[in-house]
């Protein structure tokens, strides 16, 4: 959760949220340290300790060295789960953008009334717990469930979704859809109606000015939703768990196997490290991406 | 300037420098409601091609939303809009030949300075080079020729603005639409813009359409002003028809500074004879009923209390409150028995020898001030 939280902040182009501000820090310095102290012990203590924890074990269980690791990426199954993490979480971003994007835009044209429902929308289910969501889904999509009745109604036959690859990314991307929404929202209800007018009135066709305008002046929003979405998409486990086939695990699940399954820390603590590692460094060329074209579009 | 011929020959229009490129844009009761609310109720105005038309008003007066319905952003509910004798009321936008400045200058961000005057030549798909020729001919006619390689946050306000006026015109649009294009900037850069607008306006030939609620900006820059009240068109006319003969009282008032005086008017032979604090006073036109006297403060003159006022001309006496010095002329604030006030410009070197606090006797040709028929909506204090 604790590189989630970077997320926003690494995606939006803005280089100079501490410039203002400064001036006060240098009279009482010692302060805002103490206004820190707890929450770095928490972090210290739940996230700094079992993720040192976690590396330790990775490269000392059960003998020293890069044995994990090795066996990590020599073994075809770990290739295939870890390719499938990355393509599911992809397919739900891409997936998940393409639902947010109208309605985040929705948002910023509807009435003070419209905007209050449509973010109420997207926040209740925010608010419900995660596992009620997930069981939920599951009620939808078994073969005998709402979903297929209705299309069994129409005559369209049942539709397996439980248990495939499908049906979790169906419940992931409802789960993560405000993550989308947010960002994609904040950055649009920034944009000057005018400069689409703008637009059109020297000379562009709608669907111009929204591809040449609107959606490049929207790209901070987009950069931020995709990132919090696939990162999470990454780690998610509960979803996939309990809507997915275990033929189809994703590394979450497989890293649940290993230290609860077959007690193997060493081999769970280097697939950990493996996804933490790849996380880190997608978010890394997303902040580089991101500051270079935020050289160019700024609000 | 080379730069103007540069910009009359966009290939876009085939009106290549012909004289007068502007196009006539006819309202006929042009109408905008929304829900119950009237924005603009029977608006119609012919203006004429090359002209320089402001749409005056305050905030609310349905000025923006008649200058939005000619962009084509706001449809109206009934009435006609024609350019040149077609109707455009349902064109889209990017259909119509009319170019836009915004209040907030609109300007993209993401683009560089000479990106922005480009996008409308893209649109238009006109070919690179003759596109690079034009941002520069443009860039030319705004001054600001240094700086196509710029991006919008990187330039003043009044760079900006110039900006826009450069890609609303290099397209050569037979009309140009401008909303408060001043309204953000500091006096200073308004006047010397205003200038600039001008001169534009006269190198292009191009219809202006120019919304402001700043009476001087309007004074400034219009062939023509139509003064908008409570969506409606209280009267069009050149400046001076409309400071020297306001139609009604709201143009009296909002254009330039008066002295009303209200009171019952009695119709006579030519004249009419309006009671005011006891006196009665004479006023040119015919006009029985509630009705006020109008007179410019340059129109009044003050009669000291050893003086005698010019025979014939109207006469009120009236208290000194206080002086206003200008430098070229001062102001004098009077008030009149009936507790109204008055207000006096004299110009420097002809001044009285008034003070505050004096009992003098206010005086006035009769053919100098203009009856009116009353309208209480609008207010008699002084602004």
């Amino acid at each position: 959760m604790a590189v989630l939280d970077e997320a926003p902040g690494a995606a939006r182009p803005t280089a100079g949220p501490a410039a203002p501000g400064r001036a006060p820090r240098e009279r009482g310095a010692a302060r805002p340290a103490v206004l820190l102290l707890p929450a770095l012990v928490l972090v210290l203590v739940f996230f700094a300790y079992p993720l040192a924890t976690m590396l330790w074990r990775a490269f000392t269980e059960p003998e020293t060295g890069w044995g994990n690791f090795t066996w990590f990426f020599t073994t075809q199954a770990n290739i295939d789960v870890l390719v499938r993490t990355f393509t599911t979480a992809l397919w739900v971003t891409v997936i998940a953008l393409l639902l947010s994007y109208p309605y985040a835009y929705l948002m910023t044209v509807a009435g003070p009334r419209g905007r209050a429902a449509l973010t109420l929308l997207v926040l209740v289910p925010f608010w419900t717990s995660l596992m009620v969501r997930t069981f939920a889904w599951m009620v939808i999509l078994q073969d005998t469930g709402v979903l297929n009745r209705t299309l069994d109604l129409v005559g369209l036959g049942p539709v397996h979704l439980i248990r495939t690859q499908a049906g979790v990314i169906v419940g992931m991307v409802q789960l993560l859809m405000p993550f989308m929404v947010l960002p994609l929202y904040a950055v649009m209800s920034g944009i000057d109606r005018r400069y689409v007018q703008a637009a059109r009135s020297l000379g562009a066709r709608p669907l111009t000015a929204f591809a040449g305008i609107y959606l490049p002046l929207s790209l901070p929003g987009i950069a931020a939703g995709s990132l919090m979405v696939f990162v999470s998409a990454l780690g998610f486990y509960i979803t996939p768990a309990l809507l997915g086939s275990p033929d189809d695990a994703l590394i979450s699940q497989q890293i649940f196997t290993q230290v609860n399954g077959l007690l193997q820390w060493g081999r769970g603590g280097a697939m950990g490290v493996v996804l933490l590692g790849m996380t880190l460094a997608l978010l890394v060329l997303v902040a580089l991406v991101t500051r270079r074209a935020g050289r160019k579009v700024s609000l | 300037m080379p730069a103007s011929r540069g910009l009359a020959q966009t290939p876009d229009t085939e009106r290549a420098g012909r004289a007068g490129r502007g196009a006539e844009i006819a309202l006929d009761r042009l109408t905008k409601r929304y829900g119950d609310f009237v924005a603009v109720d029977e608006v119609s105005l012919t203006i004429e091609p090359g002209e320089f038309m402001t749409l005056l008003g305050p905030s609310g007066s349905g000025k923006t939303t008649t200058l939005n319905a000619i962009a084509g952003f706001v449809t109206p509910t009934s009435g006609s809009l024609r350019m040149d004798g077609t109707a455009i009321e349902s064109a889209p936008p990017h259909k119509r030949d009319i170019g836009m400045v915004f209040q907030h200058y609109a300007l993209f961000p993401h683009m560089t300075v000479a990106e922005n005057i480009a996008y409308p030549l893209r649109r238009r798909k006109i070919a690179k080079d003759r596109r690079r020729e034009l941002v520069a001919a443009a860039l030319e006619t705004v001054r600001l020729g240094e700086y196509g390689h710029r991006y919008p946050r990187e330039l003043s306000g009044g760079q900006q603005q110039r900006v826009a006026v450069a890609r609303a015109i290099v397209y050569g649009p037979r009309v140009l639409l401008m909303d408060e294009p001043l309204g953000a900037l500091d006096k200073k850069l308004r006047d010397w813009l205003q200038l600039e607008i001008k001169r534009i306006h006269a190198e292009l030939g191009t219809t202006f359409v120019y919304v402001t609620h700043d009476q001087d900006e309007a004074l400034v820059l219009s062939d023509r002003i139509a003064v908008f009240n409570n969506g409606r068109i209280e009267q069009v006319g050149s400046a001076h028809a409309l400071y020297e003969r306001p139609e009604t009282l709201f143009v009296a008032k909002f254009l330039g500074e008066s002295t009303v005086l209200r009171g019952a008017a009695e119709a006579g032979a030519g004249r009419s004879a309006l009671g005011k604090a006891g006196r009665t006073l004479t006023a040119a036109g015919e006009l029985t009923g509630a009705a006020a006297i109008v007179i410019r403060p340059e129109r009044l003159v003050v009669v000291g209390a050893g003086e005698r006022a010019e025979p014939g001309w109207n006469a009120l006496p009236a208290t000194v409150l206080q002086e206003i010095y200008l430098g070229s002329s001062r102001k004098l604030e009077l008030r009149l028995p009936d507790g109204d006030t008055a207000l006096v410009r004299e110009a420097a070197g002809r001044l009285s020898a008034a003070r505050p606090g004096d009992e003098v006797t206010l005086t006035w040709r009769v053919e100098d001030a203009v009856l009116l028929p009353d309208d209480p909506d609008v207010e008699t204090v002084l602004t």
